[in-house]
Order: C-alpha cells, then sequence, then structure tokens
C-alpha cells in the first residue's frame, strides 16, 4: 500500500457544492472505496440547515496510518459548483489540484496559479449516459481516482453495496464513474499524489460517532429508545429505526423530548435498558425528568450531541458549550455520570459502559459528544461488544415473598436492588418525591436525611469503578515538553497535532478527560502537576473544562484555544498555540 | 384472588374527609378485585396533585412521576411489557394544563393504558387556583374577579384525538365508576375516563349537591357508544344536564402491535445477552 499526499503521508480531497447535490454521499463513497482500498480514513462534513441550496463540502482524509482528523489543508478540491472553487481554492497546498465541470462560468486558474487545474465536462458526461445531475459527483470521483491513480474496481463494488438492490442507479453511478475515470486518463496527467490498492489489509469498518453510538446501544442490550428528532442527533433515530428488529429494540418518535425521556423512564423503570440522545435545547426539555431519574433511581442513558447556542444556534455545526450545563442540569443534587467520547471507538466502547454504569448504580448516565464527533466519518476495526458485556447490576428476577420488597431499602453501598415489575410476590414503588424504604413518600427529617445519604453513598464504589474504566487518557510523550489539555472531539485534532509536532521534533502529549463527572480529580492533578506549558483546548467561549479542573484541583490553565465558530479545532492551529507558549 | 385488604398499604392517607379521591381509590381497588387482576400484574403511575398520592395508598407496582408526564411513562412501561395493566392518575391540571400534550398524541396511538382523571375543576394541592376545566367566572386565589378564560373539554379533546375509549365518572357514584373502570381496563386500547371530583376545600361551587343535581347515566338514555357523532353530541353537554358513562368506544389497533420485537413477548422479560454485532459492521465495511 502506498500513500503519498502533497504536503505528507495523508492525501485530503474537498468535495464542494450545493445542499442536495448528494455531497455527503460522494464523501462516503469515496471515503469506503479507499478504505476497502487499506487505507485508514477520516471525513467531516459541513452543511448550513437546510434541505436546498446553500454550500455544503465534506473532507476526506485517508492514509496508510491512523488518521484523527482533517488537515490543515487539501491535495484535492472537487468543486460541483463555481462557489466550491471560490470558497476553497485557497484551502489547496501548492501543487493540490481542482476538478470542476468545464461549464461552470469560474475558472480557477484566474485566482491561484499554484495548482492543477483539470476541468471535466461533468455536465456533457451525464448527458450523454441520459443520467440525473446528481451524478456528475460520480463522475467527479472517477477523476479523482484515475488522478492519484486508483483501481476504479474497489469504487465500483462500493457503489454496488451502497445502492443495493437499485440496479438503475447502480448502473449509471458506475457508467458516469467510467467515463469520468476515463476522461482523466485520456486527458490528464496525474496529480503527484500516488494511493494504490493492497490486497493484504486488516478488517475495517467506516462509521459515523452517531452510528457508534447506535451501535454501542444495541451492543449493549438497549431495548427501548425514544427521541425526537433534533439535529446533530437524528441520524442515531434514523439508524436505531432502520435496525430496529434486527436489534430487538423498540424505536419510537414521541411528541416531545419531554416525552422521550420520560417514556425512557417508564421503559427503564419496567426492568429495559432504555436510551434517548438529542441536542443542547431538547436536553434543555429533559432537564426536570432527569432529576426523576435521579430520584426514582431508575436507569437511563441519554446522548447529547452538542451544537453551538445559545438557543437554536446553528443546528449543524459543533461545539463544546454544554459540559457545565450537562454536568449540573436539574433541581437538586444527585449522582450522575458524564462522559465524552473522543473517537468512534469510544463512542461504542463508553456506550457500552454506560448502559452498565447506569444500571449498576441505578442512576442517569450522559454521554456527552457533539456534531464533530457524531457526524464525522473514521474507519477502525469493528467493534467486538464482548469486550464489555453487560453487567445489569442488582436487578432481582425473583422474590421469594417471605418479606415485603422494599425499593429504596437503606443498604451499606447504597445500591437498592430492583425487581422487574410483574414478579410474582413483590411490587415495586418508586417516587418522585423524597421517600421511605418502601418508597412511600416522607417528610420525616431523618429519612429525608437518610434517603439522599443513600443515594450518594453510591458515589463511593463509582469513583472506584471510573478509576477503573481509565477516566483520563493520556497520548504521547512521556517526558513532555508541552501539553495539550481536552475532551471529546477535539481529540483528533489534538493527536494529529502530536504528529506534526514530533515531526518538528517538540515533544508534547496529550491528555483527555474522559469521564467529566465524577471528576477524576487526583489523576488530573497528578497529570497537571510538571511544570511545562499547558494548552487548554476547548470548543467553547470560555473554558469549561478549564473551570472544573480550577474547580477539583485547583489548577489555572492560562494558555487556551478556544474555537467558538461552529468549526471544528484544526491540527495546525493547536501546533501554532504550542509554538507560541513554548516561546 | 386479589382482595381489598391486599390492596391496601400502611401509608396514612392525607386527603381531607370528604374528598372525592377516596371514591375513586375505592373504585379502582373493587375494579382490580373484581377483575381478578394480580396486585403484581397492575402499575399505577401518578402526576402530582392531591390525586398524586394514589401510588402511597395502594399496593400494586407503581411510579409516581413529575407533574404532567403520566402519559410518556405509561406509555414506556407498556412498551416494555405489554402483559402489566397499566393504569395513569392524573390531575386535571397535571392533564389538561401542563400535560395536554401528551393525551392527543397517546390517545392517537391507541397506547393500551388507561387515563383516570381526578377532576376537581380546580388546582387543588398548590392551593386554590383556575384550573383549564374551571368554569367561567369560578373565583379563585389566582383569578379573584373569576376565571375568564374558555374551559377546555377534555371529552371533546379526547374524541378529537381518535381515543378508543371516553367516558366520564363521578366520585359520588362508586359503583358506576367501578363499571366504568372495568370497562376501560377490559378495553383493548387507550381509555380516558375523566372523573368528576369533588374538592371539598378549593371549590366550593361543583359540589357534590351540584353534581348530583345535574348527573345521568348515558346508559340509562339507550346512548350508543359506538356511534362517533352520538359522542360529540353528549360530550359538549354541560351545565343543566351533565352526561356520565360511557361516551365512545371503538375497536382499533393496539400501539405496542407495530413493534415487531415485542412479537417475541415482553421486553422486560426477554433475556439479556451480548449481541452479535457481525450483521450490522458487515454494512458498514
Ligand atoms: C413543573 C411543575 N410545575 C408546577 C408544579 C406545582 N404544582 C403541583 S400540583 C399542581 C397543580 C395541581 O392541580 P391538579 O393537577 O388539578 O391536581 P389536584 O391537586 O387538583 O388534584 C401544580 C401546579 C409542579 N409540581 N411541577
Ligand atoms: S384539597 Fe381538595 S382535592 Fe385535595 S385532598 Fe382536600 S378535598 Fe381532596
Ligand atoms: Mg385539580
Amino acid at each position: 500500500m502506498v500513500c503519498i499526499g502533497i504536503k505528507d503521508e495523508t492525501i485530503s480531497f474537498l468535495i464542494g457544492g450545493e445542499a442536495g447535490q448528494g455531497i455527503m454521499r460522494s464523501g462516503s463513497l469515496l471515503g469506503r472505496a479507499l478504505m476497502r482500498g487499506g487505507l485508514h480514513i477520516f471525513g467531516v462534513n459541513d452543511y448550513p440547515s437546510l434541505i436546498r441550496g446553500g454550500h455544503n463540502f465534506y473532507i476526506l482524509r485517508a492514509s496508510e496510518r491512523e488518521v484523527y482528523s482533517q488537515g490543515d489543508g487539501v491535495d484535492l478540491l472537487i468543486a460541483l459548483n463555481d462557489e466550491s472553487i471560490e470558497l476553497h481554492i485557497n484551502d489547496l497546498y501548492p501543487g493540490g489540484g481542482v476538478i470542476y465541470d468545464e461549464e461552470g462560468k469560474l475558472d480557477p486558474r484566474e485566482l491561484r496559479g499554484d495548482v492543477k487545474t483539470y476541468p471535466t465536462p461533468l455536465t456533457g458526461i451525464v448527458k450523454e449516459i441520459g443520467g440525473p445531475r446528481v451524478v456528475r459527483n460520480t463522475a467527479a470521483l472517477g477523476v479523482a481516482l484515475s488522478l492519484i491513480g486508483f483501481n476504479p474496481e474497489t469504487m465500483r463494488g462500493v457503489i454496488r453495496d451502497t445502492f443495493k438492490g437499485r440496479e438503475g442507479i447502480i448502473e449509471m453511478n458506475i457508467k458516469a464513474l467510467d467515463r469520468g475515470y476515463e476522461y482523466a486518463e485520456r486527458n490528464f496527467e496525474g496529480l503527484g499524489c500516488r494511493v494504490e490498492t493492497s490486497k493484504s489489509r486488516d478488517e475495517r469498518i467506516m462509521v459515523t460517532g452517531n452510528e457508534a453510538i447506535a451501535l454501542g446501544a444495541i451492543g449493549a442490550g438497549c431495548r427501548f429508545y425514544a427521541a425526537y428528532p433534533m439535529t446533530p442527533a437524528t441520524p442515531i433515530l434514523h439508524y436505531l429505526a432502520a435496525h430496529d428488529e434486527e436489534a430487538g429494540m423498540v424505536v419510537v418518535q414521541p411528541e416531545s423530548e419531554i416525552a422521550a425521556i420520560n417514556m425512557v423512564i417508564g421503559a427503564a423503570y419496567a426492568g429495559v435498558r432504555a436510551m434517548t440522545a438529542t441536542s443542547g435545547g431538547g436536553f434543555c426539555l429533559m432537564t426536570e425528568a432527569l432529576g426523576l431519574a435521579a430520584m426514582t433511581e431508575t436507569p437511563i442513558v441519554v446522548v447529547i450531541n452538542q451544537r453551538p447556542g445559545p438557543s437554536t444556534g446553528m443546528a449543524t455545526y459543533t461545539s463544546q458549550g454544554d459540559l457545565l450545563f450537562t454536568i449540573h442540569a436539574s433541581q437538586g443534587e444527585f449522582p450522575r455520570v458524564v462522559v465524552a467520547p473522543g473517537d468512534v471507538d469510544e463512542c461504542f466502547y463508553l456506550t457500552m459502559e454506560a448502559f452498565n454504569l447506569a444500571e449498576r448504580f441505578q442512576i442517569p448516565v450522559i454521554i456527552l459528544a457533539d456534531k464533530y464527533l457524531a457526524e464525522s466519518h473514521r474507519s477502525t476495526r469493528p467493534f467486538d461488544p464482548s469486550r464489555v458485556g453487560i453487567d445489569r447490576g442488582e436487578l432481582l428476577t425473583e422474590w421469594s415473598g417471605d418479606e415485603e420488597y422494599r425499593r429504596y431499602r437503606l443498604t451499606e453501598s447504597g445500591i437498592s436492588p430492583r425487581i422487574i415489575p410483574g414478579i410474582e410476590g413483590a411490587t415495586m414503588l418508586a417516587n418522585t418525591n423524597e421517600h421511605d424504604e418502601y418508597g412511600f413518600a416522607t417528610t420525616n427529617p431523618e429519612m429525608v436525611k437518610a434517603m439522599m445519604d443513600k443515594r450518594f453513598r453510591k458515589l463511593k464504589a463509582l469513583r472506584r469503578e471510573i478509576e477503573r474504566l481509565n477516566p483520563v487518557r493520556v497520548y504521547g510523550s512521556e517526558e513532555a515538553e508541552a501539553t495539550i489539555v481536552g475532551w471529546g472531539s477535539t481529540k483528533g485534532p489534538a493527536l494529529e497535532a502530536l504528529r506534526m509536532l514530533e515531526g518538528e521534533g517538540i515533544k508534547a502529549r496529550f491528555i483527555q478527560v474522559v469521564y467529566l463527572e465524577p471528576f477524576p480529580a487526583e489523576r488530573v492533578e497528578e497529570l497537571l502537576s510538571g511544570d511545562e506549558p499547558k494548552l487548554l483546548v476547548e470548543m467553547n467561549k470560555t473554558g469549561q473544562l478549564g473551570s472544573l479542573i480550577k474547580l477539583h484541583t485547583g489548577v489555572t490553565l492560562e494558555h487556551r484555544l478556544l474555537r467558538y465558530d461552529g468549526r471544528p479545532v484544526n491540527p495546525g492551529q493547536i501546533c501554532n498555540a504550542i509554538r507560541g507558549v513554548m516561546r | 384472588m386479589t382482595t381489598m385488604e391486599e390492596l391496601s398499604t400502611p401509608a396514612r392517607i392525607t386527603w381531607c374527609p370528604g374528598c372525592g379521591n377516596y371514591a375513586i381509590l375505592t373504585a379502582v381497588k373493587r375494579a382490580i378485585v373484581e377483575l381478578g387482576l394480580r396486585r403484581e400484574e397492575v402499575v399505577a403511575v401518578t402526576g402530582i396533585g392531591c390525586h398524586g398520592r394514589m401510588t402511597n395508598y395502594i399496593r400494586v407496582n407503581g411510579i409516581h412521576v413529575l407533574h404532567g408526564r403520566v402519559l410518556p411513562v405509561a406509555t414506556g412501561i407498556k412498551l416494555a411489557n405489554q402483559r402489566l395493566t397499566v393504569l395513569g392518575f392524573a390531575g386535571d391540571g397535571d392533564a389538561y394544563s401542563i400535560g395536554m400534550g401528551h393525551l392527543s398524541h397517546t390517545a392517537r396511538r391507541n397506547v393500551d393504558v388507561k387515563y383516570i382523571v381526578h377532576d376537581n375543576l380546580v388546582y387543588a394541592l398548590t392551593t386554590g387556583q383556575t384550573s383549564p376545566t374551571s368554569e367561567p367566572g369560578f373565583r379563585t386565589r389566582s383569578t379573584p374577579r373569576g376565571a375568564y378564560e374558555q374551559p377546555i373539554n377534555p371529552l371533546l379533546q379526547a374524541l378529537a384525538s381518535g381515543a378508543s375509549f371516553v367516558a366520564r365518572g363521578f366520585a359520588g357514584d362508586v359503583r358506576h365508576l367501578t363499571m366504568l373502570l372495568k370497562e376501560a381496563i377490559r378495553h383493548r386500547g387507550f381509555a380516558l375516563i375523566d372523573v368528576l371530583q369533588p374538592c371539598i376545600v378549593w371549590n366550593r361551587v361543583n359540589t357534590y349537591e351540584w353534581y348530583r343535581e345535574r348527573v345521568y347515566k348515558l346508559e340509562e338514555e339507550g346512548h350508543d357508544p359506538h356511534s362517533l357523532e352520538e359522542a360529540y353530541r353528549r360530550a359538549v353537554e354541560w351545565g343543566e344536564r351533565i352526561p356520565i358513562g360511557i361516551l365512545y368506544r371503538e375497536e382499533r389497533p393496539l400501539y405496542h402491535e407495530h413493534f415487531p420485537p415485542l412479537r417475541r413477548g415482553s421486553l422486560a422479560f426477554q433475556p439479556l445477552k451480548t449481541p452479535d454485532l457481525t450483521p450490522l459492521l458487515e454494512e458498514l465495511s
């Protein structure tokens, strides 16, 4: 396998066009083909919240080594309209190339002299084969494959699998692909990047964060999913609705987020693993019921895919602005878990862990992701659910009936065994009001205190369990000259930045706080005790992880790279910032 | 068989003596006993308000939830275990104000849960404010010059939303209410029973006497509950004559019958083991 880009051992494509032109589909076709050719891939989309019109683009980056995020530039621009040329011509590395439709009005040569241009009769090809306008994309992909020297047969297979059962579409796309490929073979010289397929390769899947979370839920035996559509969490609903039979899962679209979380609580009370997902606005509506789950000690899993706020903000862009809100949401005090996956593997495995934690400790568990992670593609090894397994904690499936069952029995661990309603000899009373051991409402001061203490006693074992789950992960050099601190999806760009810095001879490391509540304070404090310069990287305005670290450890992270324009942080930005703090 | 004693709990009842809630509690217990239901197979879901204490007073499975959220919780329970008999108890504020949206949606889905609304035409637990069913001119602490909003007609709302069973009961007639509850539980599908429930503290207008002078039984007047048109006609009656009984019933597919995984039995009792994800992962390769 060979993969050489213009700048490094990765190659990046940017496919740009209007919403409705099938940009994302093309991106994922290309990604899947390169993955099947033996490469690692990363793909990120950028689109406004519109169904038609508006500018869309998809960046696909591939390499023989693992790719964690987009890079700082692209090798090849596939511009399906003039606007894409205008907006992205400067994203090209010098010597990069641009594929565009001959019929466009804009000549990229007038904008930039140091790039190669590949005017192609995309519209002409489509007319010739009598296809719809969207297959221009596939013709352009054919050109791209030729320019990088990639065998089109792999792509034909991807097209066949993607459109399985729709023979007309398959035929049309393969024709367009071949015409584009042939045209380029005849008329263009290669780009100077080479990508060749290799036969020996590991098994890989190409998956988004959303798909990984959905698969994690299936892997964990989640049997009930209710969610109100809200970008960027909706794809989880789509995925699960399409796979409900295989998953054995009831998938419901209720009337609101309030209904969604209350249904989830009902299902969990009745003894099944249940989950909902939303974004910040929907989670606002769920906060009261989050407290209901806590008070009734009903295990639920809530996924929040953050997008920029306040209010409706920007539906299709990314943010990490809801961390402190999530940790504190709902009235009163109660134990909860907030966990932030940083890549697709963590999306899968941490979702599986989330169900175990929720049931073992009978608490709400929140998975805090964001648009950038949820909707970006990455290739990885197929997930293995047996690595986490299923642990339902103290769930009784029978009751002797010798004594009256007490839902909130005061135990040393704070965990009171649950039953599945319907079993012989016992009934279970859960209560939103403060209650006694049987679940009856009470205002008795001793009992009130005892119940609060009982719920908080769970923290002891919970903290121990979270320690075991490696709540703070460290990447890069042991003896680092500089440290990057972050959480969630900044992991990808941070790991890329480590590589770039290493190339410059700078030893750096990245500290990823994975479990944010209960906060792994000791571990974080220990890791931050060195005196190398440290850089906090977050996608919010106020540095919320920084506030948490300060609160729990007293450490102030003075150097901050905060991006809050809805776009992910680029690795190059992190490198620049690190160079800055090392000066 | 289940007995009335078995259904009692040690919790001290804190409703005012004479409150209509006692009659509803008795009727529910009687319906369970007379239908021969095991207490373990019944779940009561209660909202917030005086009615909400029901879960403390009846020894079946119970979950006391948030203000207005009885129906989504009940729906989740029913989908997780369709073998359970799920009874929801709400107040008029609970059901027709903060939780109004859920009524329409649960009705149109025909979720097989029974919704018993303790309709006292007032917010009682919060010490006397107007409710969506308060009559025009009704003076409360939040409407000292009298209620000035058009009241909601819950029966019309339910009918318009496609409820497959709509009834009204009266807490002054336990036998009749018991009959309605039994019919609602026997009915396959969503059932709303709006129960006229005198609150002796915060509603001095719509008292037992006031109702007794007005209520009449639909079944005594040859009402055909299978006619939607007739049901609409009866639903708008209020004032001089107030109908109680079953306004409407029809057979429709049940919500939980739409979900393929439930054909294998209740989710709650399907064994949980780590699944083989291979086919799903292959789709992504
Ligand atoms: C979200 C929320 N808002 C307000 C309240 C306060 N509250 C408690 S009961 C109630 C209304 C009670 O009226 P109703 O539902 O008719 O019950 P009743 O007491 O009359 O039986 C309100 C507003 C609450 N518990 N939760
Ligand atoms: S205040 Fe009214 S509704 Fe509440 S218990 Fe007393 S009589 Fe019943
Ligand atoms: Mg009321």
